[in-house]
């Protein structure tokens, strides 16, 4: 199937050259950052983690998301996703890439990368989500090639396929609750020590991965012949909906919890974000552009009109894409390091190196994800044929 | 209270030329003097290493001199290659100073006395009990030695991804955002200060190490050393696990605070204020 890569439209080769364009200078900016270390990045010995972090978690969501397309196909029969399972499965794929390049480029010292491996320590949170991210992924693999080749051949897929599926679905759960442990049990980071943590970012996870979804089938529709469906993208704009409601719903339980409770660690971060704190506020308008965009996407979302009008629901996707990515991203990271440990602040701004890396990455995720779309669709245009 | 070793030495040799030995000696040439320091040693016998930090000690010190008092930071940076980069953002602190008010966030006091409001506080690895930076680290590149309670780094393992530097919540870690010997020459015209302890590459993280390589030759500490030296004894680095250890007997005699304890770390730096 794999030859269906090699064969496009100029239009198909100008999009990857663009692509593989962005990440050589991405590729490069990582030399420079390797041989100079990581004081080229706007992180900090306060603010120790940033961008490459912010990307881990948002795209770790977007892989659970992929469940969303699995699970009512597979556990409640509903048949019209069968049609976008593959699209789930393959965006699943592209974005555990991304996850890992952002973890390696986050390291101090790549080249040691295998230590992980080679002293395994099961009481920490980052070797559990080596395990769990790198075991989702070869599932995605296996099962999107392997249904797909099915479908090209026209025969059922094989029993031990739908088995490895009921595995991904729990699986693709526990990726995005043990991402969110990695920050959930550290004491002293107030943002972050909150049970809710893990329904927040599988909340987040649901609305933001489905989005970016009805945007790729929208494209895929416009760019192929194949065509994913009105009732498929319907059906995941109401996914989108409730998750987002819930999403919203749990962040402002924590606001409450936070000024309610009047303990200055759990307000410090969230004054922080959408105040200022001790002079500082490079986030302000940055979190208060995701509270807008979030408020408007639900509103686009909830009234069936502009949900089910596919120019609003494109809107309603974007902006919120847009929103749970500042969220999960960017403030998420340096609300948890703010204030510091001495209650003072330290402030973070990704430098162009750094978010020349990180476009990098995010080109290599989308290079990835076109191959293996085209491969898809390609297949799905002849079976139509 | 309390000698360094320099002074122990001096002391022996004398006594040695006396015709004297053993405490009986020191009793005799420096009375009382030895106590607090001797009831720590043999340095290498420890069980739970800990350090009580006598404020007061330290403050008056810290004032009698027109720029205060650097001594231990200075022998510790020197005794560990820690190089200055001149920059806040990427500074590596292994012991430091920081105002009263940042050491102890969670004891808002507006109206604190002022013997301790904005004073220069001392701060280095609290060598937690139950430390969180050990829990988090995907190499066990970090540890808690069984033998004596030090939580250890070993700066060739690490690979840098830095878990250990949010999981602290006492601000211990550091990170080598660039190449220690990249660190701006005029800041470091000596750079490396000491070519028996290890240098490290750049992108891992490093920390205050309580001086294992000393303790393990009976040395103490290089920071409790330098304040030895200038004869201040503010920093007492002892057994907890040994009753009658010099820091059991200061905790036994003073009221003393460490620093977030509600987290259930379980520091071993205590501070008497």
């Amino acid at each position: 199937m794999l030859e269906r890569a090699i064969k496009g439209t100029h239009g198909y080769w100008g999009w990857l050259i663009f692509l593989l364009a962005l990440m050589g200078l991405g590729l490069g900016c990582y030399l420079y950052q390797f041989f100079e270390g990581l004081k080229i990045t706007g992180m900090s010995r306060d603010v120790s983690w940033g961008l490459y972090i912010g990307q881990l978690t948002y795209f770790v969501g977007v892989a659970a998301s992929g469940v969303m397309v699995v699970l009512p196909c597979y556990l409640h029969d509903y048949k019209a996703f069968g049609r976008i399972t593959v699209l789930g499965e393959f965006l699943a794929v592209a974005s555990i890439i991304m996850c890992l390049l952002f973890v390696f480029v986050d390291l101090g010292n790549p080249v040691r990368i295998m230590n992980v491996i080679l002293y395994p320590s099961l009481k920490s949170i980052l070797f559990w989500d080596m395990i769990v991210l790198n075991v989702y992924m070869l599932l995605n693999i296996i099962i999107g090639w392997n249904v797909l080749a099915a479908e090209r051949k026209g025969v059922h897929y094989r029993q031990w396929i739908k088995v490895l599926i009921y595995i991904s679905i729990p699986w693709a759960f526990s990726i995005h609750t043990v991402t969110a442990f990695l920050y959930a049990g550290i004491p002293g980071r107030h943002y972050w020590l909150t049970a809710i943590m893990a329904a927040r970012f599988l909340s987040s996870a649901f609305c933001a991965g489905p989005a970016l979804l009805i945007l790729l089938c929208l494209i895929v529709r416009k760019v192929t012949k194949f065509d994913p469906g009105k009732e498929q993208i319907g059906t995941l704009a109401i996914i989108v909906t409730y998750a987002m409601i819930l999403n919203v719903f749990f962040f402002m339980l924590e606001v409450f919890t936070a000024f309610y409770s009047q303990i200055p660690g759990h307000m410090h971060p969230i004054v922080f974000l959408f105040k200022g704190l001790q002079g500082h506020g490079n986030f302000v308008p940055w979190m208060w552009t995701a509270a807008v965009f979030a408020i408007l996407s639900l509103v686009l979302l909830i009234v069936p009109a502009t949900r089910r009008n596919e120019g609003t629901l494109t809107v309603a996707c974007i902006i919120l894409i847009i929103a749970t990515w500042i969220d999960k991203g960017l403030g998420l990271i340096v609300g948890g390091f703010t204030p510091t440990p001495f209650h003072t602040v330290t402030e973070y701004w990704p430098t162009t190196p750094e978010m020349l890396i990180t476009i990098g990455i995010w080109a290599t995720g989308f290079f990835v994800l076109t191959i293996l779309y085209k491969i898809a669709v390609s297949v799905k245009e002849e079976v139509a044929a | 209270m309390g000698v360094d070793r320099r002074e122990f030495l001096k002391i022996a040799g004398y006594a040695a030329l006396f015709g004297l030995g053993g405490k009986a000696a020191i009793d005799i040439l420096a009375p009382g003097e030895l106590e607090a320091s001797m009831q720590g040693i043999p340095l290498t016998q420890g069980k739970r290493w800990s350090m009580v930090i006598d404020m007061r000690k330290c403050l008056k010190q810290q004032e009698a001199g027109k720029d205060g008092c650097k001594e231990c930071m200075i022998a510790c940076h020197r005794e560990h290659n820690v190089p200055d980069w001149g920059n806040p953002k990427h500074a590596i602190k292994w012991i430091w100073q920081d105002k009263y008010e940042h050491v102890f966030p969670e004891h808002p006091n507006q109206f604190i006395d002022e013997g301790v409001r904005h004073k220069p506080f001392i701060l280095l690895c609290n060598h937690c009990l139950n430390p969180p930076c050990v829990r988090v680290c995907p190499t066990q590149a970090t540890f808690k030695r069984e033998s004596d309670g030090i939580v250890a780094m070993d700066m060739h393992r690490c690979i840098g991804c830095r878990f250990c530097m949010a999981a602290c919540p006492y601000g211990s870690r550091s990170f080598n955002w660039g190449d220690p010997r990249k660190a701006p020459k005029e800041l470091n015209p000596d750079y490396p200060t000491n070519r028996a302890y290890p240098e490290r590459s750049m992108g891992v993280v490093e920390k205050c190490n309580f001086c294992v390589e000393l303790v393990a030759k009976g040395e103490l500490p290089a920071c409790v050393q330098a304040c030895d030296k200038i004869k201040v004894h503010a920093l007492n680095f002892g057994d907890l696990d040994a009753p009658e250890s010099n820091v059991r007997k200061l905790l036994r005699e003073h009221y003393t605070i460490r620093r977030k304890p509600a987290l259930g770390t379980e520091p071993n730096l205590f501070y008497i204020i």
